[in-house]
């Protein structure tokens, strides 16, 4: 702790204080990178392009983000799957630009609904979350005030984004239903509320202003699986009347299948690969996705459970390489020492393998 | 017959604060023995507040029952005697649910390791002391030189979680009572800890109690099935049986609604759930029953409705009352006990 504060000034280039292959490649390879998505018949609402999030520390650059580029349609659910550490919340943040230091966007560009939000002023970006895009909060336990009632927080919301305060209540008890609460609990305290109905409260803020995006990051991590199909059922639902486009973050590759139409894995802050859920489920392109979805416990029948093996690599000391190679079953020398780039491989399909290249 | 670990009857009910506040029945009586001769892996299963987790509790000794009693080998659990509740403190090891607090952040990890090598004089020198945390260690797939001497905020949660799994193979007891193991660790890591868990069944002869919230992995790794509801079994019996072919209500509302990597598959549901106050006397599952009818006001009894099976519905088959719920439950050479 006590190295954290007596560091150096961060402007410190940590590139030339560690030069290391890795960074290198990044560097190079970056260009390449950013993939143009096509036009596709629905409009786009959110588009992402070669964001990077960088994380500045003692010991080097963490970067947590490198590279991503993906589009969002109109009313569609993305997901975004990956371990802990894979970047993917921090992405999500990204996109809202709520990275707080010593944590930070070092390039790449945001466009909400065609207009570029990159530059945007503080104040226009504060009225651009919630209004156009909403995040559902990983863990509601802790995103709610414990010593407001929920109908207050809900207000806030709604007074930070210049409603009138006349118009409050009766925009609260229409809510409230939407998301499967009663309107009484507008009168309730966060603790008197079940995870679930929590959980809901928070949805029913993030869509107080019918915001065009809405944010879901990992919903439903701390609930049990009854509970978890009803709150994506709320949301399933109030996305549908809001015509609204979600991006679902989360690890769980079997509610990913089950709730969004294409699916994002991220490892070590890259997209590795981008296509149709079912398309990804039944014919995984990329090593670690097919690891992912292995690890996945079946009901149909007992098999050995498989983990993937080894464990997710330092932000800040990637392999050289493909960063998922040591841990790779089909790695070969090639990915131990040149990055794979994300290419196209089918009309709908993005994937970052060395493998996928030459399509068996 | 060695029954290690017998609860009779045991219930739990955490009294209200305050007046006319009812409290908390956290624990419906049941009755489960433990044979260390024949031992499995039971998979206790449940949403929160199911009562799962004051079921280990109990069992541990952490908490003592308001109703029957918790038997250690023919001795009640709250009055075992030094060398007894020595030997107890031995035989049953717990796995609790959160790598983060077990550990005291001042010490390096290797305390957890040591203190039970001393405690139960399990090495006559540091050598050996060594060889045996190290043997434990590798165990779990972890290598010893990577894992000694750090600190527990050096290591990742699934590490830390292997540690204590390390731990519990240590002192090799005859019963582990997993608590929720891998419910904060990682999806792909959950493989590694809950691998470690089933070895140990099957290579020391260890009883594992797997508590959990996550059916899909209880039928992975366990022989036998425990679902839990409102504080009581509502099935129990033969994992795979159970899973295939729920026969309780909500052990198939449970099933339906675990996500699975089947996109053809219809998973969420329409129509939303009616959710009222159960009646205490009735089946706590009625209000959100689907088949519920006037017969449900009344509580439904675990009945015995095949050799490795018992469900408390009345739309189950007709069966006898199950006294104890180790009879439908089979050891890990698979033949069931008889009743």
């Amino acid at each position: 702790m006590n190295r954290l504060r007596t560091a150096p000034p961060v402007n410190v280039n940590p590139q030339r204080l560690f030069p290391r292959p890795g960074l290198r490649m990044m560097a190079a390879t970056r260009r390449e990178n950013n993939v143009t998505h096509p036009q596709t018949p629905r409009a786009e609402v959110l588009r992402v392009q070669g964001l990077r999030v960088a994380f500045d520390h003692p010991l080097g650059l963490v970067r947590a983000v490198d590279d991503v580029a993906f589009a969002l349609r109109a009313g569609e659910r993305l997901g975004l799957a990956g371990e802990s550490g894979s970047g993917k919340s921090t992405m999500a943040l990204a996109i809202l630009r709520m990275i707080k230091p010593p944590g930070r966007i070092d390039g790449g560009r945001v466009f909400f609904d065609g207009q570029d939000i990159t530059d945007l002023g503080i104040e226009e970006m504060r009225r651009l979350r919630l209004a156009g895009i909403a995040m559902v909060p990983q863990g509601s336990m802790n995103s709610l005030n414990p010593v407001l009632r929920i109908g207050a927080q809900i207000a806030d919301a709604l007074r930070d984004h210049d409603v009138p305060p006349a118009e409050h209540a009766a925009r609260i008890a229409e809510l409230l239903p939407q998301v499967g609460l009663k309107p009484e609990v507008a009168h309730s305290y966060p603790h008197e509320l079940s995870g679930g109905m929590k959980q809901r409260a928070c949805i029913a803020i993030a869509i107080c202003l019918k915001p065009k995006v809405i944010i879901a990051d990992e919903p439903t991590s701390a609930l049990d699986v009854v509970v978890q199909r009803q709150v994506m059922q709320t949301l399933a639902e109030v996305q549908r009347t809001l015509g609204a486009a979600v991006i679902l973050v989360g690890h769980d590759m079997g509610l990913m299948a089950q709730f969004v139409d294409r699916l994002g894995v991220m490892y070590a802050g890259r997209l590795v690969e981008l296509a149709p859920i079912a398309d990804i489920i039944t014919r995984p392109r990329h090593p670690y996705t097919q690891a992912l979805i292995s690890s996945l416990p079946s009901l149909e029948r007992r098999a050995p459970m498989l983990g993937i093996p080894g464990l997710a690599p330092l932000l800040r000391d990637l392999p050289p390489g493909c960063a998922f190679h040591p841990r790779c079953a089909a790695c070969f020398d090639r990915c131990r020492t040149e990055k794979p780039a994300v290419r196209q491989v089918a009309a709908e399909a993005w994937v970052a393998c060395h493998l996928a290249e030459t399509p068996p | 017959m060695s029954v290690l670990l017998q609860a009779e009857r045991v219930s739990k009910h955490f009294p209200g604060a305050r007046f006319g506040n009812p409290g908390t029945v956290a624990l419906d009586p049941m009755s489960l023995a433990i044979d260390s001769a024949r031992p499995a892996i039971t998979a206790v299963v449940g949403e929160s507040g199911s009562g799962k987790t004051t079921l280990a509790r109990v069992l541990l000794g952490l908490v003592a029952p308001t109703g029957g009693r918790v038997l250690y080998r023919g001795e009640d659990l709250t009055t075992l005697d030094g060398e007894a509740r020595q030997s107890f403190r031995r035989d049953v090891q717990a796995v609790f649910q959160d790598p983060y607090e077990v550990y005291n952040p001042f010490y390096r990890v290797d305390h957890v390791l040591t203190t039970p090598v001393r405690k139960f004089r399990l090495a006559r020198s540091k050598a050996a002391e060594r060889d045996l945390i190290a043997t434990a260690l590798r165990s779990v797939g972890l290598r010893p030189e990577e894992i000694l001497g750090r600190y527990p905020h050096q290591l990742s949660g699934g590490q830390r979680q292997r540690i204590m799994v390390a731990r519990a193979v240590l002192i090799r007891p005859k019963l582990i009572v997993a608590d929720e193991p891998v419910s904060m660790v990682d999806a792909s890591l959950r493989a590694t800890i809950l691998g470690s868990l089933a070895r140990l069944n099957q290579e020391m002869g260890i009883s594992i109690i797997y508590i959990t919230h996550d059916l899909a992995t209880a039928y992975q790794v366990s022989h036998n099935l425990l679902v839990m509801y409102r504080a009581a079994v509502v099935e129990a019996g033969d994992a795979e049986r159970i899973v295939q072919a729920p026969q309780h209500p909500y052990t198939q509302l449970l099933i339906s609604a675990i996500p699975q990597a089947d996109t053809n598959r219809v998973w969420l549901d329409t129509n939303r759930e009616a959710a009222g106050a159960a009646d205490p006397a009735g089946c706590r599952f009625a209000p959100r029953c689907p088949r519920a009818d006037a017969a449900c006001a009344a509580a439904p009894p675990l009945l015995r409705v095949a050799p490795d099976r018992a469900v408390a519905c009345f739309r189950a088959p007709d069966g006898t009352v199950l006294r104890e719920l180790g009879e439908v439950l089979a050891g890990h050479d698979g033949v069931s006990q008889e009743g």
